[in-house]
């Protein structure tokens, strides 16, 4: 709010918009009057009120027909209304209608000082949240899910059209690809950006605690409940839930689950009572559900109560253009974190990393980079940073030449040294003028 | 016109109260002070429903009044006022203006069924019409809760603040002081 709120006063009567004014002016505010419903709409489409004390009772434009329009204007502006004794029932119907609060004239001096302040207040509040909000969003976008290969264009794609949508989405993918990104991002780019997002990984719940866990318990359900608590379904209420693992869970968590789909509401553990819930499902697995149910381990009717719409997320080896840009962002986020300057990989490590086929995705790339910034000694992360034992592509990619090696060593050593001359000299064991020379005879040249 | 603050009785006001009042315009705010002679009951701003006077209908009688050099013209009456939107005020000051009028009848400790006590109300009434004076000058309601420009919305606001300005409303006020200076000599 700007440092002195502007507040339109709107009555039909002379001696009350004028002493609301001395008071509101000794009070240090900006203030505006008008003397009609009419004449306060058109103030409001000249400028944003902070705040407006509007009368209920006044002639043509009533009270409550101003306030419904001066919302629509602009529904950030929070009004008072002033009203007799005689019509307090229609300033309640006032409040109903958005209004933030009504005044019994004529006020007492404390009521308004109180009321007004509590007002600026408010709306100090209203709109810092709102701001982070708008940050939150952004931040959340898909800020996180790094990939510039034609299937993460897709998935992005896909995002975006579903995320509005309130369907249940079952994200598909091997472990490690990142399916808990995917459900954040559709959670942020849906209607429910604002509501919570619970997490629960059922792979990681034995069967004897999920059911307390999603649902929640009653204080004396079980031993130990020496309290009420609430489940993630409950908490998740206006937002969504995500269940990891769901492949998992046991086939009666199953017959629990399909009914809260199905009917919106559930009971705690040990309770009677019915809960109603507003919950989007974003579920995640990495077994073949299909196959689970031919096997029955899977019930079918939650299957495809879950699999509205599946987003498979595909494994690192089957887009392996994605990465550098991993590799980048990786670098960025732990130089960040252990307070380092960001530092280059070496052409080398990259392709090591390129000809590499990780079973453990995504999430072992970023530990083998963490792990390569914690322990790697130059401002870039060499091959020898790697925790890989060379392979037999790379052993095969070896020149056979004597000569070509001894370029190829060089070249390492070169990196390894960011292309200090002495420093690598030094490591290779000869003096700068050969190192000049062999640069100059290999016709060496700086990578990247 | 010279820097001397006119003090005019509307209706029956003790005398002791308004030179008192005079002293402490000099000491606080080193401002001359002239008591004028009285002006009567002020009948015309009597509000039968309310069983008050208007403040505001008495200031604009008092600026119809005043001579054309007053510095400030400030009233002091025993009725009880208000405006027409609030319940009662303890006073009420053109901002940036000449004039300004404070009533002493809520200030007096009987008025909240307590003892009498003149002292009580001597410091209450200085507080009163330093705060209207600080408005006359421009001054706004201060946040601090001692500072005597501190919005006063009950008593208890009044007895807690201190007759003085805060340090940035004293500034403010001299800055204030010094504008008017400048446009009276018209230098």
């Amino acid at each position: 709010m700007r440092t002195k709120p502007h507040i339109l006063v709107v009555d039909d009567e002379v001696a009350i918009r004028e002493s609301l004014k001395d008071w509101l002016l000794e009070d240090g505010y900006e203030v505006g009057l008008a003397d009609s419903g009419e004449n306060a709409v058109a103030m409001a489409k000249e400028k944003a009120w902070d705040v407006v004390l509007l009368d209920l009772k006044m002639p043509g434009m009533d009270g409550l027909a101003t306030l419904k329009h001066l919302i629509k204007i602009n529904p950030e502006t929070e009004i008072l209304m002033m009203t007799a004794y005689a019509t307090v029932d229609t300033a309640i119907k006032a409040m109903k209608e958005g209004a933030f609060d009504y005044l019994v004239k004529p006020f007492d001096p404390d009521e308004i000082e109180i009321l007004i302040k509590k007002i600026v207040a408010h709306r100090e509040l209203v709109l810092e949240n709102l701001l982070l909000r708008r940050q939150l969003a952004k931040k959340n976008e898909f800020d996180e899910i790094i990939g510039k290969s034609a299937v993460m264009q897709k998935i992005f794609e896909l995002i975006s059209l579903v995320a509005p949508t309130d369907s249940s989405v079952l994200i598909t993918g091997e472990s490690g690809t990142g399916k808990e990104l995917i459900a954040k991002a559709v959670h942020a780019n849906s209607n429910r950006c604002y509501g919570p997002f619970i997490a629960v990984n059922c792979g990681a719940l034995p069967d004897s605690l999920i059911e307390s866990e999603l649902f929640g318990y009653e204080k004396g359900a079980f031993t130990g409940a020496d309290h009420t608590r609430k489940g993630r379904f409950e908490l998740a209420d206006k937002g969504s839930i995500f269940l990891d693992e769901i492949g998992d869970i046991s086939l009666k968590t199953q017959i629990d689950l399909l009914r809260v789909l199905q009917e919106k509401e559930f009971s705690r553990l040990g309770g009677q009572k019915l809960i109603n819930t507003d919950v989007r499902v974003l579920a995640a697995t990495n077994r073949d559900l299909q196959r689970a149910i031919v096997e029955n381990k899977f019930r079918e009717d939650l299957y495809y109560r879950l699999n509205v719409i599946t987003i498979h997320v595909p494994p690192l080896r089957e887009r392996l253009e994605d990465i550098p840009l991993l590799v980048d962002a990786f670098i960025n986020k732990y130089c960040l974190e252990m307070n380092k300057k960001p530092v280059k990989i070496s052409s080398i490590a990259l392709k090591t990393l390129m000809n590499y086929d990780w079973p453990g995705n995504v999430r072992e790339l970023e530990n083998v980079i963490e792990r390569a910034l914690v322990i790697g000694r130059q401002n870039k992360i060499l091959r020898a940073d790697l925790p890989f034992a060379p392979n037999k592509l790379e052993i095969e990619d070896l020149p056979k030449s004597l000569k070509l090696m001894e370029k190829k060593h060089i070249e390492i050593i070169l990196d390894a040294n960011s292309w200090n001359i002495s420093r690598a000299a030094r490591d290779l064991e000869i003096d700068r003028q050969t190192l000049y020379n062999k640069i100059e005879k290999y016709k060496i040249e700086k990578t990247r | 016109m010279q820097n001397s603050i006119i003090i005019c009785p509307i209706g029956s006001v003790n005398i002791e109260i308004l030179k008192y009042l005079g002293e402490c315009l000099t000491n606080q705010c080193g401002f001359e002070y002239r008591i004028s002679s009285a002006m009567g009951n002020p009948d015309y701003a009597y509000n039968e429903s309310r069983s008050q006077y208007n403040s505001k209908t008495i200031l604009k009688h008092l600026i119809e009044n005043r001579s054309y050099n007053t510095f400030r013209l400030i009233g002091v009456t025993d009725v009880d006022i208000y405006v027409p939107i609030l319940k009662y005020v303890f006073g009420l000051a053109q901002l940036e203006g000449q004039c300004a009028i404070i009533s002493l009848y809520r200030l007096r400790p009987c008025f909240y069924d307590q003892p009498p006590n003149f002292n009580i109300l001597l410091g209450r009434a200085e507080k009163t019409i330093i705060h209207e004076i600080g408005h006359t000058f421009g001054l706004t309601h201060c946040r601090k809760r001692s500072c005597v420009m501190y919005s006063s919305s009950r008593i208890e606001d009044t007895d807690f603040k201190e007759p003085c300005f805060c340090p940035t409303c004293n500034e403010l006020f001299k800055w204030h002081l010094t504008a008017v200076n400048k446009v009276n000599t018209g230098r």
